[in-house]
């Protein structure tokens, strides 16, 4: 472990709770496209059975980091201590036998299957690799009893993808992804393509298996009212960095980063809901291309609280109250009362 | 007053080799001036192709049958020449993703100006002129040199800007936003729909606002009208919608959103089953297999759009007829032998 890494430790930790289990520890992890760096400076910890919420719009990194994670893509820095192992160092055959604890849920249901596989062998394929020993017929009673719990009939198993709606693909991707009841379970945009009302059946779907199995998750999306409904902690992403990290109650109720404060305000509000948080809160649009924003921060153009400080000096993760870490200058300021906007 | 648009009765059915299906079946609705009018539905509820029928852009296999009047003039099957001098001027349409519906090799100015050219006959310079005004009216930011520049340089909501501002050239009677901020960044969603607000008292047009997500129209929309499986099932003013929904789905589907109040970590309410696909055979009321009202004569007998609280004794053609509709001020109409009470 280097320098960076060990002065980065205690970044985006519950302060004092050492006692709960770190699954995995993100630490200064980065990843480049070319010459652009799309994920900088990412340190956060996850413990064994939350379910930590990660939100923020699109292009902020949110599926690089899920990838990044996974090594599904390369990162150019920074480390993914899964229980002790750095992910980002191991050897790939010593990589492979511990894939069977992570696992990841996709956000489009129908290209996340094999469309040529039954959906039967599709949900066999982790046993196949890493439950070897079992014959034929005990996987295939794993299969069914698993597509029941999904919510599918077991006699659905010799079916392909096609003959299934988006929702019954996603409790197929779902299953596949918890066959071997991993430790952590990555769902990057899980419900976004499916329609309301087959949102919720999916969300209490994840949160059922996640009570019996105890998996922790990653639940990665850009509507701040399902992330609300799943989450234990919540990280904020703008730009490739994680600008605020909070406890879900502490966010909703204090939300100390301009973008986070932004972020809520924009839910619409059905009639007769409360009013969201009042006062200006963007000045612009986002950038077609968000700067290369190696100095300053990278929300400054768009924020209504921008000062001369945030046009110079990037603004550190700092922990503003007992594990809420925000990203902000003038972060301090809001936790007491929002200050005056400048003009 | 007459309505803008008024459609009658309209089916929209697409022919595949060994069947035919109906997308939207017998719908009749009306759209007053200066109104905002929602029409709220779920993936293949049909919501969108009767104003894809009604604009003339259905695909070569679909046929619709009915009528569309727009200022009283039928326009359902009418030839290119005809529509073309509504389309793009009278009756515009803003859609989903503004990056494939703006040309990628062409300037915006020149896309802006194009549409002035081809329907008021304005030099192209002057054209040019009106287009960076509309720039301005719509917000974009620096719109001198947004003229000069490629779709691809803007983010997705000056994009959506520019199409909106492209919709309003022309003074429209009437705008149809089909789902116009589906494809955009929350933040930037918010600041698409107070365009549209703010646009609607500034440019007095009615406007049509295709939606999958009841809590995007709620700040918008006069009137919202729900569908389900090809046909309207309840049409209400927006804030008794929400407060008093009378059919069972809408009130599912009041339910089904996460907002941003209330219990977390708890199970969401959620509508059992799926929506019927749109070559189910449907002899009763589509929404009787997931609804948890429905009684024997849901699954035998379709139930007529009616007015709600007086079932049976007045409505009872049971459509929505476009006079009707505006005298009411747009009356509560459901569809359902078992509404919800008040």
């Amino acid at each position: 472990m280097n320098a960076r890494v060990a002065a980065n430790a205690g970044v985006g930790t519950n302060a004092g709770d050492s006692a709960i289990d770190v699954l995995l520890r993100v630490a200064d992890l980065q990843v480049e496209f070319g010459a652009r760096a799309v994920l900088r400076d990412v340190t956060f910890d996850l413990y064994a059975g939350e379910t930590l919420g990660l939100v923020g719009e699109s292009g902020s990194g949110k599926s690089t980091l899920a990838r990044a994670i996974l090594r599904l893509i390369r990162s150019s820095k920074g480390s993914v201590v899964w229980r002790g192992r750095d992910l980002l160092a191991c050897e790939p055959a010593a990589l492979r036998p511990l894939r069977r604890d992570l696992q990841i849920v996709f956000q489009d249901p129908l290209a996340s299957l094999n469309p040529r596989m039954t959906v039967g062998e599709t949900i066999a394929e982790p046993l196949r690799i890493f439950e070897s020993a079992l014959n034929a017929q005990a996987r295939r009673d794993r299969v069914g009893g698993m597509l029941e719990r999904v919510g599918l009939a077991a006699d659905m198993i010799g079916r392909y993808p096609h003959e299934f709606s988006g929702g019954q693909c996603q409790r197929i991707g779902i299953a596949r992804a918890m066959i071997l009841g991993p430790k952590l379970l990555i769902c990057d945009e899980p419900v976004s393509s499916l329609d309301v009302s087959i949102q919720g059946q999916i969300v209490n779907l994840l949160l059922d298996l996640q009570r019996d199995v105890g998996t922790a998750m990653l639940f990665i999306s850009h509507n701040l009212a399902v992330i609300r409904h799943v989450s234990h902690r919540i990280l904020v992403m703008y730009s490739g960095r994680l600008v605020e990290i909070a406890a879900r109650d502490a966010l909703f109720e204090m939300p100390a980063h301009p973008y986070t404060r932004a972020l809520l305000a924009a839910v619409p509000a059905a009639p007769g809901a409360a009013e969201p948080i009042a006062g200006p809160l963007l000045r612009a649009e986002p950038a077609a291309s968000p700067a290369g924003a190696d100095f300053g921060c990278a929300f400054r153009d768009r924020c209504a609280y921008a000062v001369g400080i945030c046009g110079t000096t990037l603004p550190p993760l700092e922990e503003v109250a007992a594990g809420h870490w925000v990203a902000c200058h003038r972060s301090r300021e809001f936790t007491a009362s929002p200050p005056p906007p400048k003009d | 007053m007459a309505p803008i648009l008024s459609i009658d009765d309209l089916t929209v059915s697409f022919s595949q080799p060994d069947r035919s299906i109906s997308a939207v079946r017998q719908v009749s609705l009306a759209v007053a001036a200066r109104e905002c009018v929602a029409v709220v539905g779920e993936s293949g509820s049909g919501k969108t192709q009767i104003f894809m029928a009604a604009m003339g852009l259905l695909e070569g296999n679909a046929t619709a049958q009915g009528s569309v009047r727009f200022e009283g003039s039928e326009i359902l099957g009418a030839q290119a020449p005809q529509l073309n001098r509504i389309r793009g001027s009278k009756l515009t349409m803003v859609f989903q993703d503004p990056m494939t519906s703006l040309t990628p090799h062409l300037k915006i100015g020149i896309q802006l100006a194009e549409v002035l050219v081809c329907h008021t006959g304005r030099s192209w310079s002057e054209a040019r002129i009106a287009a960076r005004r509309m720039l301005e009216r719509v917000r974009v930011p620096d719109p001198a040199r947004r003229l000069n520049q490629y779709p691809h340089e803007l983010s997705g909501g000056l994009r959506q800007r520019v199409t909106i501002g492209m919709s309003l050239l022309c003074e429209p009677l009437l705008v149809i936003a089909d789902e116009p901020t589906t494809a955009l960044d929350v933040t930037v969603q918010a600041q698409i729909i107070d365009l549209l607000r703010a646009m609607r008292e500034e440019v007095g047009m009615a406007l049509v606002l295709i939606s999958h997500d009841l809590g995007v129209v709620a700040g918008l929309a006069d009137r919202i009208l729900v569908m389900y499986a090809g046909r309207i099932v309840e049409s209400a003013d927006s804030a008794e919608l929400f407060r008093d929904p009378r059919h069972p789905y809408t009130g599912a589907l009041l339910k089904c959103i996460p907002t941003l109040s209330g219990p977390s970590l708890a199970r969401l309410p959620t509508l059992p089953g799926q929506p019927p696909q749109p070559e189910d055979s449907l002899d009763g009321c589509a929404f009787a297999p997931r609804c948890p009202r429905a009684a024997e004569r849901c699954r035998t007998e379709r139930p007529l759009l009616r007015e709600a609280g007086n079932a049976g004794d007045r409505g009872s053609n049971g459509i929505e007829s476009g006079s009707s509709a505006i005298e009411n001020g747009g009356a509560r109409r459901v569809a359902c032998h078992f509404p919800l009470s008040p």
